[in-house]
């Protein structure tokens, strides 16, 4: 495919963008791996990046650079070519973080082999990637087969499907399109509604749950009360903050209520 | 209906009314003001809000926990929204009961309750010209005090219906 396949659009925002969105939803910080002469395309360079420090080619130097500007955290490192990747498969990793061992990933469910870049690549993993690709080694997969790295069973055997030829991503648009657009309404009180701006707004959001609609709009409007402090309803009800969503829902955050 | 809310000033005769009962010996209600005061500030109008689909739920659901709970005849409660000013009232629980004690707790159990679950917001608004939610900005930490005075009546009448006895008491904060 020649394409830059982070620029791929679905559902009108890019590959870049919705990946970027859901890791949001998920760790503090996101960046945007780069080579060098990426630092100026223009879909990359609005975001932070971790520009490539290490010589080499391919994801493993992205990894590396990765951890060498940030050696005490660990990289949620995701790939822009996974469609089909959810906030269930992203949480559902994070759940099962190993933070002593080099990684944590999921085994492909096409060909049983370790997904390097849908994973959890910790700093103990830095000073063994360096080696590895020293000894000759490029591959991240082979680096986590020859590592006897644990991994996950994916919930979902679609989740993890990349996008590599034309045909691949005609049909992932397809699939995904033909999935209705979840459009949600969602209102506004009190306090929420002044630093909103609006008391109520219809939204299209990939938000599986309340809990990851609220960080979403976190981002947006900064709401200044952290999520334990509030309470949610769907559809005039009180609802967990792991329901899953669906397509119209009416959505309502509860700041903390003072009647009487 | 138990719970509703009031656009305005709540008519608490024709709430009583709908009280009534022959089998019940006693009357208790509640009513909460508008207090000039809060935390050391002094306020001067307050501002209800409230996502009335679902407190209408919660606080029909308080109400019916009452009735299960105590052994009352009726119980209702109404709620203020929009602007109010100083010493006006904000909600008001009526409870009518064949004897008073169960009536009494009722009453208390339905005010607790719903200033605590029913999605109900207040803003105050200060002399000193600031404002703010109550439990969401000035106070974080949800908060136990009120911010309307609160009077407990009771009124036990004989069911000859010739005399009423009048007793207004406090209730601790």
């Amino acid at each position: 495919m020649h394409r830059d396949k982070a620029a791929l659009q679905y559902r009108g925002s890019s590959q870049l963008d919705r990946t970027f969105q859901l890791a949001s939803r998920h760790v503090p910080e996101v960046y945007v791996s780069v080579r060098a002469n990426q630092t100026l395309d223009p879909m990359r360079a609005q975001r932070r990046m971790i520009v490539d420090s290490i010589a080499g080619e391919g994801p493993i130097v992205g990894i590396r650079s990765a951890l060498a500007a940030f050696p005490q955290v660990a990289w949620l490192v995701l790939a822009c070519d996974l469609p089909f990747l959810s906030d269930e498969a992203v949480e559902y990793l994070l759940r099962n973080r190993d933070p002593a061992g080099f990684a944590t990933a999921y085994r492909s469910a096409h060909d049983d082999l370790p997904e390097p870049l849908c994973a959890i690549w910790e700093p103990a993993a830095a000073a063994a990637l360096a080696e590895y690709q020293a000894a000759g080694g490029h591959c991240p997969r082979k680096f986590l087969i020859r590592h006897g790295v644990p991994l996950l069973e994916p919930l979902d055997r679609r989740a993890l499907d990349n996008v590599n030829t034309p045909e691949e991503y005609a049909q992932a648009i397809v699939s995904l399109e033909s999935e209705p657009p979840m459009q949600l309404q969602i209102r506004y009180y009190a306090l929420m509604r002044e630093q909103a701006g609006r008391s109520e707004e219809s939204i299209e959001t990939s938000a599986a749950t309340p809990a990851d609609l609220y960080a979403e709009l976190v981002s947006r409007y900064a709401f200044s009360l952290p999520r334990e402090q509030l309470k949610v309803a769907v559809n005039s009800e009180f609802s967990e903050w792991s329901r899953k969503l669906k397509q119209g829902d009416a959505v309502v955050f509860i700041p903390p209520v003072a009647g009487g | 209906m138990r719970f509703r809310f009031a656009q305005a000033a709540i008519d608490t005769q024709a709430a009583r009314q709908e009280l009534q009962n022959l089998a019940a010996g006693g009357y208790v209600s509640f009513e909460g003001w508008v207090r000039d005061h809060n935390e050391g500030l002094e306020v001067t109008r307050l501002e209800y809000e409230a996502f009335q689909e679902l407190a209408v739920k919660e606080g029909d659901r308080i109400v019916a926990e009452a009735l299960r709970r105590f052994p009352v005849a009726h119980a209702l409660c109404i709620h203020r929204v929009g602007v109010l000013a100083l010493g006006e009232m904000a909600v008001w629980v009526g409870v009518s009961s064949e004897h008073r004690g169960e009536a009494f707790d009722a009453c208390r159990y339905i005010i607790d309750e719903v200033k605590h679950r029913v999605p109900i917001w207040k803003k105050e608004h200060y002399r000193n010209g600031d404002s703010g939610w109550v439990n969401c900005e000035r106070c974080a930490a949800p908060a136990q005090h009120t911010h309307t005075a609160q009077r407990t009546q009771a009124v036990q009448h004989t069911h000859s219906a010739q005399h009423h006895d009048h007793a207004a008491v406090s209730t601790p904060k």
